[in-house]
């Protein structure tokens, strides 16, 4: 047996912010290829959409809505990205803990909002699911016209808001870190969120202080700048808007999971009782 | 790598009147705030290479204590330092230096192989990329896992388990270690196998400190123990100095059928009986008391016993086992 040897360079040198990307890239990658296994995560990411994307284009076809049926599928595609980053980061962190894996994650030098980042991030890109399954069905069954208008713009658009999306769950994961019942939460932000985002009804029904909310989600401009690069229109000033929300979410989330571990650390919530 | 040895003559593990308390609440609708006092006052210290034991029953106080050092919990008072960096001020430093091994089913990803566990803590612990694959190979050499890396933990058994947990705790090569009952829940074969890899840890020159409620165990593997009971430690000191403190001792068992509570309370107001546990065997009690001294302890307690089925009764040496059992059912 081969004991353990020291005084060897197993750690990264260097300052520790060159392992970042790696880290985040890690987490991403594990949790997307976890949850990508999970019936659950499969079905809120798939069927829920699914459902939603045949209600309204039946109703387009019955004649009740005007916009193309490619509309409605992106539409219902976004509420499937939505609902498995808001389960993913109330959902996931309790499952973290539940499984025992809060405490090691804690545990590791790297900071706590690098290795959220990436949970949250991996999460969010299973939502890729729901945007590839309602297009699909949409065509299959709808025989929706799927064209894109700029397939480039719409690839980067989507990107754009899978990042979005994740920093977003960050924000909200790291409160969900410090509190044990953070799935009743998770499932109260769902709807509205929908709601804000233009997903449900156009924003255009919704009372006028719902717009200020709407404008500091980045997910209205990136369901904005993913629409205008479909079905026509410029994607590009949406898209810098939602790169602009996404940095002040990266900035709070750092500001906000620097205060929860040490909160979590006060309060004991790591552990799963 | 900077192995941060502790300055001559300083502790690898400082506690210094560490106290922790829990604050929680109960009910649903009349909401109680409830205080749990889990750690009172507990001073110790471990050498540089020492494989130390805080040996106690559930409910004690060692998981919080090993929580504390591992900087999952903040000292509610008390100073705590690992290689003399505290860990309220410095976690991430401490972090670096440290791995916790908990015992128990949790702490892995049971959808992921073995070897993806691995590799994504490599890469949370920032190991050199080009040092990862070599590493990983070792400590599933080091753990016995070799050549099932690849197989997705769900199916482990609860000793593989606790195995790739032990993996992933040394991955980064820490000169601390901390297990919190490493082999609870393992069967004994497996349990074997992992006290036999901490034992090598410690012949290696790690710092090891070990929670346990197996004396056995704790007396087999450490250099020194501490016993603590209801947040306190009740005695140090090692093995040898333990069982000491008893062999003066007298210890009488006592089988008998049927023995009423106030007879039990009546033994136990005794001036020289120190400690009295009853086991129920079958139909029969099986009671063990502890006494300073012996000369009259036989026909006194056959005398409260008057009236009861006694089956058998016999004086033995007392076991380090029985010091144990003094220890965290006194006061
Ligand atoms: N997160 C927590 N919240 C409230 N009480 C806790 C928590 N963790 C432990 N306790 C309580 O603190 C005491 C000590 O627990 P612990 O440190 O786990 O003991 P041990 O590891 O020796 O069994 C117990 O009474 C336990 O119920
Ligand atoms: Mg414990």
């Amino acid at each position: 047996m081969s004991l353990v040897q020291f005084n060897r360079t197993l750690y990264r040198s260097g300052p520790a912010a060159l392992s970042w990307p790696r880290q985040v890239r890690a987490g991403w990658w594990y949790q997307l290829k976890m949850q990508a296994q999970s019936g659950f995560v499969v079905m809120v990411s798939l069927v829920q959409p699914l459902i939603f994307a045949s209600i309204a284009m039946a109703d387009q076809q019955a004649g009740n809505r005007t916009l193309p049926l490619l509309y409605y599928a992106l539409g219902a595609g976004i509420m499937g990205i939505w609902s498995t980053v808001v389960f993913g980061c109330g959902g996931a962190l309790s499952w973290q803990r539940h499984q025992g894996m809060l405490e090691p994650l804690v545990m590791v030098p790297a900071p706590l909002v690098v290795v959220l980042l990436g949970i949250t991030l991996g999460t969010a890109s299973v939502g890729l699911y729901s945007m590839g399954a309602t297009l699909l069905w949409g065509w299959l069954v709808f025989g929706a016209h799927i064209h894109l208008v700029d397939p480039l713009a719409f690839v980067l658009a989507a990107v754009v808001m899978i990042v979005a999306l994740g920093l977003l769950g960050l924000v909200m994961g790291s409160s969900f870190v410090l509190y044990r019942n953070a799935d009743a939460l998770s499932n109260a932000l769902e709807y509205p969120v929908w709601l804000v985002c233009g997903l449900v009804v156009p924003l255009s029904l919704l009372p006028g202080w719902t717009h200020y909310l709407a404008y500091i989600l980045a997910p209205t401009w990136g369901i904005e700048s993913m629409r205008s690069a479909a079905l026509g229109g410029d994607p590009w000033v949406a898209m810098l808007w939602c790169v602009v929300a996404s940095l002040v979410y990266l900035g709070l989330g750092i500001v906000l999971v620097g205060n929860v571990e040490r909160l979590a650390r006060a309060h004991a919530t790591l552990n799963f009782q | 790598m900077s192995t941060a040895r502790p300055l001559s003559g300083e502790p690898a593990i400082d506690v210094a009147d560490l106290r922790r308390t829990y604050r929680t609440t109960t009910g649903t609708l009349r909401r109680h705030r409830l205080e749990i006092e889990a750690v009172r006052g507990v001073t110790l210290r471990v050498e540089p290479g020492e494989l130390f034991g805080l040996l106690g029953p559930n409910g004690a106080g060692k998981t919080t204590i090993i929580r504390v050092l591992c900087t999952l919990l903040l000292p509610t008072s008390g100073q705590v330092r690992v290689l003399g960096m505290d860990v309220v001020e410095r976690p991430r430093d401490v972090r670096r230096q440290i791995g916790y091994v908990f015992g128990g089913d949790r702490g892995l990803y049971d959808r992921l192989s073995a070897l993806d566990n691995l590799r994504y803590f490599a890469d949370l612990y920032a190991l050199e990329p080009r040092m990862q694959r070599k590493r990983i190979n070792e400590v599933l050499d080091l753990v016995g896992l070799q050549g099932r890396g690849t197989e997705r933990v769900e199916g482990f058994s609860r000793g593989m388990r606790q195995r790739l947990h032990l993996a992933r705790g040394l991955l980064h090569d820490p000169p601390v270690l901390f297990f919190d009952e490493p082999t609870i829940g393992v069967d004994p074969v497996g349990a074997r196998e992992v006290r036999q890899v901490v034992a090598d840890l410690a012949r290696a020159g790690k710092t090891i400190l070990l929670t346990t409620h197996y004396m056995f165990e704790a007396d087999s593997l450490c250099d020194r123990i501490a016993v603590i009971a209801q947040g306190q430690i009740v005695a140090e000191g090692t093995p040898q100095q333990l069982k000491a403190g008893v062999t003066a001792r007298t210890v009488v068992e006592i089988e008998a059928y049927g023995v009423p509570e106030q007879t039990v309370a009546r033994i136990r107001e005794l001036p020289e009986v120190e400690a009295v546990t009853i086991e129920v065997r079958d139909q029969a009690q099986l009671l063990t008391v502890q006494a300073s001294e012996g000369s009259q302890l036989t026909g006194r307690l056959l005398q409260l016993l008057e009236g009861v089925r006694v089956e058998r009764i016999a004086a033995r040496e007392p076991t380090l086992e029985d010091a144990y059992v003094a220890l965290v059912t006194a006061g």
